[in-house]
């Protein structure tokens, strides 16, 4: 027999152990935030994070903008080309860019990137002992391997995003006047006509949550890793993907809170 | 006589439903090095790990002169870990980090030196365990085990700790190479007058460190005397482990 009790059960089990990692998560991110507060500060430690988030992070970022923006071009000409709206193309590209793809992609792409290489990193330090080490030498792990992390992710994808913003709109001008015949100035003045402080404003703000979100789950997953290879291996995933996850459910979070009216 | 360098009360620490430590009483006197033996997953990790404050134990006191580390504030904590040093054992030596950089990463920590001084100073602490300065500019990763272990004890011992631990100094070591680690390790301990807690299942390598040893069983001290009586100690318990017999009151247990 079937106790229909074992059902509940396991729904509240899964409700705790789920209310338990997001508070775990909660005050993982906040006692990481606190140290950016207090001394001493680790500027080399920050410094080699931010070139990890920005400058090695740039080619796979600037493919992904020029593709998405050149795409997004192709696609809109081909439905909106069928009831004469041409115009409104320049819009469609820097909007959806601007406001969505630039972020989102650059996020899950820094993601897989960056995020699998936090975790893998902090992972083996745990496993090794290194993390214990750092506390035997007057060093708080939280404050030395987390902080940093935490504040790169936040400075660092916004700065990719801008960049990323530029080259999207620069893939969809490339195909709609080379392809697609349009006249370039013309595609520009629209482009700009279009576009506001606000979507800007918005995108980068989206940029700097999900940079925080993918540190955070990089150090999280990785500073609780366990048992050997294995145990990184899944800190490892599960970094990518709580990250990627979270990325695209704060997206909608943020777009509802600056864009909904 | 004056209170031990480390006195440890009724220590306890269970995970889940398996008790690891079950009421350590230890007391450690200073300039002394107390060497701890026991089976692989009798505890012995647990206990240094309480008293360096990185697990948290469920019931017990542990104090350093005098002083009861477990309800200290954080930063007065920490105060007290400065004054420790340690050995893990696998090394846990930094890799992102050159050798002189492992070395002197306490002393940079603790303002104690400049990244100029810090050089010299880790370049001088590596002639002390035997290596030449100029491995300060290798990797941890392209040293062999044994050079690995003396980079580990060189930071261990590099901000003249009071209090010294060794976690399993010689295992994954030849057995000439293990003498020569306790052989750093003793003169280190008696040039910095600290007092040291060893853990170890390396007979050879108890007596060499260990002035006084005691022995863990499931979770609690069975035994305590001089290192010196531990091959003879008439305890049934220790005679089987230290002369690794199968036959004896402890059973390999092969299921938990």
């Amino acid at each position: 027999m079937i106790d229909p009790l074992d059902a509940v059960a396991a729904v509240g089990r899964g409700t705790i152990g789920a209310v338990r990692s997001t508070g775990a998560v909660a005050l993982f991110g906040a006692t990481g935030l606190s140290h950016l507060l207090r001394p001493p500060f680790y500027g080399r430690m920050f410094l080699l994070a931010f070139i990890e988030f920005s400058y090695f992070s740039l080619p796979v970022v600037a493919l992904t903008a020029v593709f998405s923006g050149a795409v997004i071009a192709l696609q809109s000409y081909t439905g909106f080309s069928r009831f004469g709206a041409e115009s409104a193309i320049a819009g469609i590209v820097v909007l959806s860019v601007v406001r969505e793809l630039g972020p989102v992609l650059a996020g899950l792409m820094v993601a897989g990137r960056v995020g699998a290489a936090m975790a893998a990193e902090l992972g083996t330090m745990r496993v090794t002992d290194q993390i214990d080490a750092l506390g035997t030498l007057s060093t708080n792990p939280m404050k030395y391997l987390v902080a940093p992390r935490l504040l790169a992710g936040v400075i660092a994808v916004p700065l990719l995003v801008a960049v990323a913003d530029v080259l999207g709109v620069a893939g969809g001008f490339l195909v709609s006047t080379v392809k697609l015949g349009f006249n370039p100035s013309g595609y520009l003045t629209s482009t700009f006509n279009i576009l506001t402080t606000t979507d800007v404003v918005a995108g980068l703000v989206k940029a700097a949550a999900f940079g925080f979100l993918i540190a955070l789950m990089g150090c999280y997953h990785g500073y609780n890793s366990k048992g050997g290879a294995q145990g990184v291996g899944a800190a490892t995933t599960s970094a990518v993907v709580a990250a990627s996850i979270l990325i695209l459910a704060f997206d909608y979070v943020l777009t509802e809170l600056f864009f909904a009216r | 006589m004056s209170d031990p360098k480390i006195r440890i009360r009724g220590l306890t620490k269970a995970f889940g439903d398996k008790t690891v430590l079950d009421g350590i009483d230890l007391d450690v006197e200073a300039g002394t090095s107390m060497v701890v033996i026991g089976g692989s997953g009798s505890g012995k990790s647990v206990l240094l790990k309480c008293i360096l404050g990185l697990i948290e134990p469920d019931a017990g006191s542990i104090a350093i002169d005098g002083r009861d580390v477990l309800r200290l504030p954080r930063q007065e904590r920490e105060q007290v870990n400065a004054r420790i040093g340690m050995l893990f054992q696998a090394g846990a030596l930094f890799d992102s980090l050159t050798v002189w950089e492992n070395v002197a990463f306490g002393l940079l920590a603790q303002h104690k030196a400049n990244r100029f001084e810090a050089r010299g100073r880790a370049g001088a602490i590596l002639a002390q365990v035997g290596l030449d300065p100029s491995v300060g500019d290798l990797s941890p990763a392209e040293l062999s085990g044994g050079m690995q272990k003396r980079v580990g004890l060189a930071r261990a011992i590099a901000a003249q700790p009071e209090i010294l631990f060794f976690d399993e100094p010689t295992t994954g070591l030849d057995p000439i190479m293990g003498a020569v680690i306790d052989g750093l390790i003793v003169d280190c301990v008696k040039r910095l007058g600290s007092t040291a807690i060893a853990i170890t299942h390396d007979m050879a390598s108890a007596t060499r460190i260990g002035d006084r040893a005691a022995m863990l069983f499931r979770g609690k001290l069975v035994w305590q005397g001089p290192a010196a009586e531990l091959l003879d100690s008439g305890n049934p318990l220790v005679d089987q482990f230290t002369h690794g017999r199968r036959e004896g009151p402890i059973q390999m247990e092969l299921r938990r």
